[in-house]
């Protein structure tokens, strides 16, 4: 399963209800704001160190381009271009958006 | 047929996620596939019973959760840890649901066709 995160892991509780609710082995893809939880200074609070050792953690590049947050990653985390994207939809048999 | 689930995270009336969240339920189930509601977070809200929405002018959709199981929408799946940090129990929903634990969600969502959240 991909679960995909657009939220600001300080913002609402989405990310930390996906973590609660994603199985080991599933796939996360962080997007638009909800790349903050992947940065280092975001990871203190988001929770993302420990998802990282269950889940494959992958962020979409442009989002932490635009957000000046490129080189900021923490280490596990996979960057994806919007191409990485339609591959994680079509390679998983199922998604959900955490609104 | 497919399995179908509506995942609910918001509170009633504050957005109009949990009304269009019923609304689709139900065009879902014209369509005999099968579906699936999830009760999450602050969607718990959404299943308490008493509500009077007269005083706000909206209209109060909860008693359509009572009327479901007309469409043959009996499966309504409400996570514990949810309930619980909300200081609210079986007792306090106005429908029958089948409370699950977090990693009992997680597996039920795992096997879906489709995941629609609201």
């Amino acid at each position: 399963m991909l679960h995909i995160v657009n939220k600001s892991h300080s913002q609402t509780n989405s990310l930390q209800s996906c973590l609660r609710l994603a199985q080991a082995g599933a796939a996360l893809l962080l997007i638009e704001d909800g790349i903050y939880a992947a940065t280092t200074g975001g990871a203190a609070t988001s929770g993302i160190r420990d998802a990282i050792k269950q889940l494959k953690v992958h962020v979409l590049q442009p989002d932490v381009e635009a957000r000046g947050m490129a080189g900021k990653l923490v280490d596990g985390v996979t960057a994806v271009d919007y191409a990485g994207f339609v591959d994680l939809v079509a390679e998983h048999s199922n998604n959900q958006t955490w609104l | 047929m497919k399995k179908f689930m509506f995942v609910n995270r918001k509170a009633p009336f504050g957005t109009i996620y949990a009304l269009e969240s019923l609304e689709v339920v139900l065009i879902a189930a014209t369509f005999d596939q099968d579906v699936s509601l999830a009760f999450i977070d602050d969607g718990v809200y959404e299943l308490v019973k008493g509500q009077n929405s007269k005083a706000i002018g909206i209209k109060n959709h909860s008693p359509t959760y009572r009327a479901l199981d007309g469409y043959d929408v009996e499966k309504l799946f409400v996570e514990r840890e949810s309930m619980a940090a909300r200081g609210l129990s079986e007792a306090d929903l106005l429908v029958p649901v089948e409370v699950l634990s977090s990693a009992e969600m997680a597996a039920l969502m795992a096997e879906q066709d489709v995941v629609l959240s609201f």
